[in-house]
């Protein structure tokens, strides 16, 4: 957020001001209301536009969705609002134009903590654990808007990802890539969602770990629960996708069954190397 | 004997007020801290939200003295001290919704919020002495000493004697007890751990549910709760002058910086190691040194090394030194 009155010029002075975990997103403002809106996919952001507080347009009705028991996927070269999409569906940016449905309910108007209550579970691409807090505290984090016992849950997550369970008392910022990342998606099913988003949940980490999230991430969607997913490794993810949505400068290039887009011809050439 | 005198000297002098004073210190850049930590800004505003509550505490202990209320020994502003943290934290929730929260809705980039805190100090320093006035206010009833000088003389038959006031000593108690319950609240409570999650990532908090509002407004009760508690024993240990408590804005943040900035535990060691300096540095050592120390080598001057109307000079050097050398502090300035 550059610029306007309320800036600090470019004054960073770390000894009266602490930027460190800011805010960076723009969130929905609290007040709206979810309306009903029967039909469709069970999670879809449809015909989305808009962009970062006053900046340019990043997205342009641009369209992803995902059904019950499905797997979907969005690729797409860098810089094509991808993330920015994912985003967009969970809140963290006011949209111009274009709704937000889960469930059969326009939830547009909502914050992202009152999606949350809806049932929406996203791991954000980075910064995507409380470093400073404990692998425990990040699961228990997670389940912050739950009144029930979790222990069932945290379980769970420990049985998915082993090695948490002998890390749980560690700062989770002190972890290796791959075990962040595990914090990360476990700290999202701490809530039991209804539908889980997943902003490149392979980034960074080696291609073996890789594999393994991958598997995991497979085992929570034969659970039932519905997964949108970006990913970097098109090939990969399309392979396992239901459905699959290619970005391209904020618009729909292409959609399809990943089975699909992996035969396409275009899609192939020019997103997937040949 | 001499030893032993000495020592006592060393104690009555130094280190039992030094304890008290930095127990007092601890106390204020704790809430300066959680400020810097949670909402991101240095609040400028800490020492005249200390003096202001301070002050609702005084108006209800005159309040319970008049209704001939008291706590036996102990000062009646003990029982003032929770009306008095309901009042303060009404007045910061006010305060929040009315100037921070508009900041907050803007995004404005936290310096800003120093500045608008700095304003919020001008209007508070002025409420107080506006209500209470701007001379010195004695609030403190109750026992005086523990131990007065006279009588540790009588008891151990030593030349030097050894007072320790109640105030000092309940300043110390309450600290320990306010410190132990606001680490068990940041560590094993809900609201406290969302606190700390908010602190360390603001975006993710909102993806776990969190609701930054409320996570603002805890913060804010337990700074009130913070600051008038400091505040008031502040004022029971040595006596209330709103403009005391606008001066004891340096050694507060001195502290907070010096123990690194967010970190609770770091506000704490700061605190004493503000105090014992201060103290340290404007303490006549004549007398200590001449117990120990062979008569050829007594000291003929004072030996103190800075005149306590400098004290606050001390913060300052302290300041100075650890930004230029280690400027994110003793504890590393983690976030809390």
């Amino acid at each position: 957020m550059s610029g306007g009155p309320y800036d600090d010029r470019g004054n960073h002075d770390a000894s009266i001001t602490n930027p460190r975990g800011m805010a960076e997103d723009d969130p929905v403002h609290a007040g709206g209301h979810e309306h009903p809106a029967p039909g469709g996919p069970f999670l879809i952001g449809e015909a989305m536009t808009g962009g970062y507080g006053r900046g340019a347009d990043i997205l342009h009705s641009c369209t992803i969705a995902v059904d019950r028991g499905e797997i979907a996927v969005i690729v797409g070269p860098n810089g094509a609002g991808k993330s920015t999409a994912m985003k967009a569906v969970f809140g963290m940016l006011n949209l111009r134009e274009g709704m937000v449905r889960l469930d059969g309910e326009d939830i547009t108007e909502l914050t992202p903590q009152a999606r949350v209550r809806k049932g929406m579970g996203f791991v954000p691409q980075t910064h995507n654990i409380f470093t400073s807090m404990t692998v425990e505290e990040n699961l228990e984090m997670g389940a912050f808007i739950r009144r029930d016992d979790i222990s069932d849950t945290m379980e769970q997550v420990f049985d998915l990802f082993p090695i948490l369970k002998d890390k749980r008392r560690q700062a989770a910022g002190e972890l290796s890539g791959g075990q962040r990342q595990q914090v990360a998606v476990g700290r999202a099913l701490m809530t039991k969602p209804k539908v889980l988003m997943l902003d490149e949940p392979t980034a960074g980490v080696s291609p073996i770990v890789m594999d393994e999230l991958f598997d995991r991430i497979i085992e929570v969607a034969r659970t039932g629960l519905p997964v949108l997913m970006v990913e970097q490794n098109a090939r990969q993810a399309l392979a396992i996708a239901d459905k699959g949505y290619v970005l391209v400068q904020g618009r729909n290039a292409h959609t399809g069954t990943g089975k699909a887009l992996l035969a396409d011809d275009e899609v192939r050439r020019s997103f997937l190397g040949g | 004997m001499d030893f032993l005198n000495a020592l006592v000297a060393l104690a009555n002098f130094v280190f039992i007020p030094a304890i008290a004073y930095g127990s007092q210190l601890a106390l204020g850049a704790l809430g300066v801290t959680l400020i810097y930590g949670i909402l991101r800004f240095s609040n400028f505003a800490h020492g005249d939200t200390m003096a202001i509550g301070t002050m609702f505490t005084i108006l209800v202990t005159w309040g319970l003295q008049a209704l001939g209320v008291s706590f036996g020994p102990l000062p009646t502003a003990l029982l003032a001290i929770p009306f008095g943290i309901v009042l303060t934290s009404l007045l910061v929730l006010g305060t929040d919704r009315l100037v921070y929260r508009f900041y907050r809705e803007q995004k404005a980039k936290p310096v800003i919020l120093v500045i608008v805190s700095m304003g919020v100090m001008f209007i508070y320093n002025g409420l107080t002495r506006l209500i209470i006035g701007p001379g010195d206010q004695n609030f403190a009833d109750g026992e005086r000493f523990l131990i007065s000088a006279r009588d540790f003389k009588t008891m151990t038959g030593l030349d030097e004697g050894l007072a320790l006031k109640s105030t000092q000593a309940i300043t110390v108690v309450v600290a320990i007890l306010v410190v132990a319950l606001l680490f068990w609240f940041l560590n094993h409570t809900r609201t406290g751990k969302s606190m700390r999650a908010y602190s360390d990532n603001e975006d993710l908090a909102l993806l776990s549910g969190i609701n930054p509002e409320r996570v603002v407004m805890g913060t804010w009760i337990i700074v009130a709760a913070l600051a008038v508690v400091a505040g008031t024993l502040y004022g029971l240990d040595k006596s209330f002058k709103p403009f005391t408590y606008f001066q004891i804005l340096l050694p507060i943040f001195a502290s907070a910086i010096v123990g690194g900035l967010g970190s609770p535990l770091g506000a704490i060691a700061g605190g004493f190691i503000i105090a014992f300096s201060e103290v340290g540095i404007t303490y006549a050592w004549k007398k200590v040194l001449t117990y120990m120390l062979p008569e050829s080598l007594e000291p003929s001057g004072l030996v103190q090394l800075l005149s306590t109307d400098y004290k606050f000079a001390v913060s300052f050097v302290i300041l100075i030194i650890v930004l230029l050398f280690r400027p994110t502090g003793l504890f590393k300035g983690k976030s809390v």
